[in-house]
């Protein structure tokens, strides 16, 4: 047997600890969305406000976060006035009211303030359960096709807004820059 | 007490069972009732329920499967296990409707593919080479123990059994003249 071959357990081994050493690194929490860069789910769902019926095709034409609240959503009103915050900023927020008693929405949106061009009342949890949401808050940001380009859970604030904000501007200049080429020929 | 109960229990489900041709699936304390196809359709589909609702692992949760959680989440999806087992939907078509939300997360027995290969049969390759390569030390010691004269050469160790007194002297000499100085012999050595 040549001598080299009897360091082969050791080098296993070493191995075998990096692949543990990484292991007790990772959030098992942090589940990869199966949605990303799919389209969003087709619905039909009326709204929280006005019982208007909104489909998929209302949430095209524009880059979008769609965020999925609840009142009984603790998290939720941890980031509720950031949400405001950023709809003053001119960012559109569409609101998936998620397995939530209406009154106690309307209630929550008149107290709070409303960052939401509109709410859609997932009462069942129907919709929510083809977006693949494990709880509130979950925010999606959807670019102007339509299609879900990145997942964030739990609430966005100041502190972790600064890369979603990026994600968020490429996605505008995706837009703006897709919305020229198709311009220029008719001008 | 209890034990009367659960019989009595146990003889109703029975009666259910065979009198209306009802299959029940108990997860979690809660049953499950399977009224639409035939007696053997309800039969097979409480099965699959409780089989799927076992290995389908609740997105929300670190280590619990659909039947044992008890977050919101799980209880929507167990809902929507039961509706769709219900209608008769196979158990592919139900996986893939959950994959294609929660992701591969959820599988319990995750799918057998590129990325998961080495998952299913990493254990078996490693213990097939494990055998091998305890064969091939085992077959190589026995070829030495053969042939003493030869082993020396090769592998002192596994062959000092089988050596004379007057070799080992020798052995010990050479190793001893050798030990210093690789090319120096033992009359050198006496000498410095």
């Amino acid at each position: 047997m040549k001598r080299w071959t009897l360091f082969i357990p050791l080098v296993i081994f070493f191995l075998l600890g990096f692949f543990l050493w990484r292991g007790l690194y990772l959030n098992p929490k942090d589940v990869p969305s199966a949605l990303v860069d799919k389209d969003f789910p087709e619905f039909s769902l009326p709204t929280l406000l006005s019982q208007e019926t909104k489909t998929r095709d209302d949430l095209l034409g524009q880059v979008r976060l769609v965020n999925v609240w609840g009142t009984w959503c603790i998290s939720c009103k941890v980031e509720h006035p950031f949400l405001v915050e950023l709809a003053q900023q001119g960012i559109s927020i569409v609101g998936i009211n998620y397995k939530d008693d209406n009154d106690a929405a309307k209630r929550w949106l008149d107290d709070l303030g409303n960052p939401y061009v509109f709410s859609v009342d997932d009462e069942n949890g129907d919709l929510s359960m083809d977006l693949g949401v494990t709880g509130a808050p979950e925010t999606f940001i959807l670019d102007a096709n339509g299609v879900v380009r990145h997942k964030h859970q739990g609430p966005i604030t100041k502190g972790n807004w600064g890369p979603l904000k990026t994600i968020y501007d490429g996605l505008v200049q995706e837009a703006n820059l897709a919305n020229g080429l198709k311009q220029e020929p008719n001008k | 007490m209890m034990n009367l109960m659960s019989a009595v229990r146990f003889i109703t489900v029975l009666l259910f069972m065979f009198g209306a041709q009802v299959s029940l699936a108990i997860v979690d304390g809660h049953e499950y009732v399977f009224e639409e196809g035939s007696a053997i359709e309800n039969q097979s589909r409480a099965q699959l329920f409780k089989q799927l609702a076992e290995e389908l692992r609740c997105p929300k949760c670190q280590n619990q499967n659909l039947a044992d959680s008890n977050a919101m989440i799980a209880q929507d999806l167990r809902r929507e296990l039961y509706s769709q087992v219900k209608e008769g939907k196979g158990a592919d078509d139900i996986v893939d409707f959950m994959v294609n939300r929660y992701g591969e997360f959820v599988l319990y027995r995750p799918a057998l593919n590129e990325k998961t290969i080495f998952l299913w049969y990493g254990p078996i390759a490693l213990l097939v080479l494990a055998l091998l390569v305890f064969i091939v030390v085992v077959l190589q010691r026995r070829k030495a123990a053969a042939s003493p004269e030869q082993a020396v050469k090769k592998d002192n160790e596994s062959a000092d059994e089988n050596i004379s007194a007057a070799e080992q002297q020798r052995i010990d000499q050479l190793l001893q003249a050798g030990s210093d100085n690789g090319q120096s012999t033992a009359p050198h050595k006496e000498g410095e």
